[in-house]
């Protein structure tokens, strides 16, 4: 799959199927998503486009001389749940973190078509090496929390969640609770 | 009586802090192979295949285990015949986690909590001493990520909770955390003493090697019916579903007032990290 991505393909993809993605993505988490959802209630423009992208919620580590980045696994969704709804009403296709997603997002996903991507948390060593460049797009100051472009090139994910309401984390316990 | 140098401290620290980020620990890989052997679900054993080779890369190429470097904890046993030359014994340890994520470019997570104004430098450490007989010193450094950290609880329960009031907040604590900790877990459980020693029990049961036995045999026994009872949950790798949801359940008990069971949950992510080193 290649990055940006449009509505046509998100609303092909399924929960529970495993993608291989490589293109252009951002980065954001926390303090990023506050500042964008206050410049977009404003009716500020932000100092980068969000239509058609996807998001990786990331905090990389420093990069060590020679590499484009540090370590750069995924960081919990949950806690950018508040502010992706009006993001996804902006143009944000795609979303990629760890852990499961409040009811609003779901919905909002369903409703804008939007997909959520699963990386494999704690393994930013080997996602590092998927990550060929990466450039500060805004907030530098935000040091790891500042919003980058990401060059990525096969970089391994699982569907999640869909754009027709399927959840791999709530479908996946289900299979093996016992 | 012994004398250490307290610039020796701040090397210790600053290397064990660069290893605790790269390497896991060799009870902790054996036991992620042992769950990819036994793991049911698909996906759950090429989560557990990625897991253990992104600990290779890390390792092999120096790059930190994760990006979430933690907030650096200390524990310190200090031989009450040792004696500190050169400064500040605390302040070099401080120093020594400075130096160690500044020059392991580890990430700097550390910041006050009302102003979110970071500190830059991953400092302050949580630091805990415990005062030991002779000359002993030894310093383990446990890197915290709040992935994790952000899914653990203190409950204070009143005597007649009983022990399975205690058991099923524990389990109850992994199911409503479910991927968000990246299972699968270590949980370190904490019962007795006050509302901070729990804490404190819980999180240093996270520091016990995996697959080592508890020494007390009701403990040992407690131990493996939590795990069972955790790994039935379905949580799996990730949260993703799976028999794999937690490593090891580690318990550490102490006593208490008549008036009260504390109970404390410490969730610990599988990059299981800590490092030790004794001057």
């Amino acid at each position: 799959m290649k990055a940006p991505i449009d509505e046509a393909l998100v609303r092909k993809l399924r929960a529970g199927e495993s993608i291989i993605l490589s293109g252009s993505i951002i980065t954001g988490r926390d303090a990023a998503h506050k500042r964008m959802t206050e410049l977009i209630l404003s009716g500020k423009p932000l100092p980068f486009s969000i239509k058609g992208e996807v998001i990786y919620y990331v905090g990389p580590s420093p990069a060590p001389p020679g590499r484009p980045i540090g370590a750069a696994g995924p960081t919990t969704s949950y806690r950018m749940d508040a502010y992706a709804p009006l993001l996804m009403e902006h143009g944000l296709r795609g979303m990629i973190g760890k852990g499961r997603r409040s009811e609003e997002v779901k919905q909002a996903m369903i409703r804008w078509g939007a997909v959520y991507f699963a990386a494999v948390g704690g393994t930013g060593a080997l996602i590092s090496k998927c990550i060929k460049e990466a450039t500060i797009l805004a907030w530098e100051e935000l040091g790891p929390e500042a919003v980058r472009r990401l060059v990525v090139e096969d970089l391994p994910l699982i569907v999640a969640t869909d754009s027709r309401g399927g959840d791999l984390y709530l479908t996946g316990p289900e299979e093996y609770r016992k | 009586m012994k004398t250490i140098s307290v610039e020796d401290v701040t090397a210790a620290v600053r290397r064990l802090c660069m290893q605790a980020c790269t390497v896991l620990g060799d009870d902790v890989i054996q036991k992620l192979e042992q769950c990819r052997g036994t793991e049911e679900s698909a996906p759950g054993r090429e989560i557990l295949e990625r897991i253990i080779e992104n600990a290779r890369i890390a390792k092999s190429e120096m790059i930190p285990l994760c990006q979430d470097t933690g907030m650096a904890v200390v524990f310190v046993e200090i031989g009450q015949e040792v004696h500190f030359s050169g400064g500040d014994l605390l302040d070099a340890i401080h120093e020594g986690v400075r130096q160690g994520y500044r020059d392991g470019h580890l990430r700097k997570s550390v910041l006050h909590p009302i102003t979110r104004v970071n500190t830059g430098d991953n400092t302050p450490a949580v630091i805990h001493t415990e005062i030991v007989p002779g000359e002993k010193f030894k310093i383990t450094l446990a890197p915290k990520g709040f992935g994790s950290e952000n899914m653990s609880r203190v409950m204070m329960f009143p005597p007649s909770a009983g022990i399975e009031g205690v058991k099923d907040f524990i389990v109850q604590r992994v199911e409503e955390s479910g991927g968000n900790p990246c299972p699968p877990i270590v949980v370190g459980v904490g019962i007795g003493g006050t509302f901070e020693k729990a804490a404190l029990l819980a999180k240093k049961a996270l520091l016990r090697p995996l697959g080592t036995p508890n020494s007390d045999d009701a403990l040992d026994a407690l131990e493996k019916e939590l795990l069972e009872r955790i790994n039935r949950l379905g949580i799996g790798p990730m949260g993703l579903g799976g028999r794999t949801t937690a490593l090891a359940v580690h318990v550490n008990v102490y006593p208490t007032h008549i008036a009260s069971i504390p109970c404390a949950v410490n969730i610990q992510c599988h990059s299981c990290r800590h490092a030790e080193v004794e001057l």
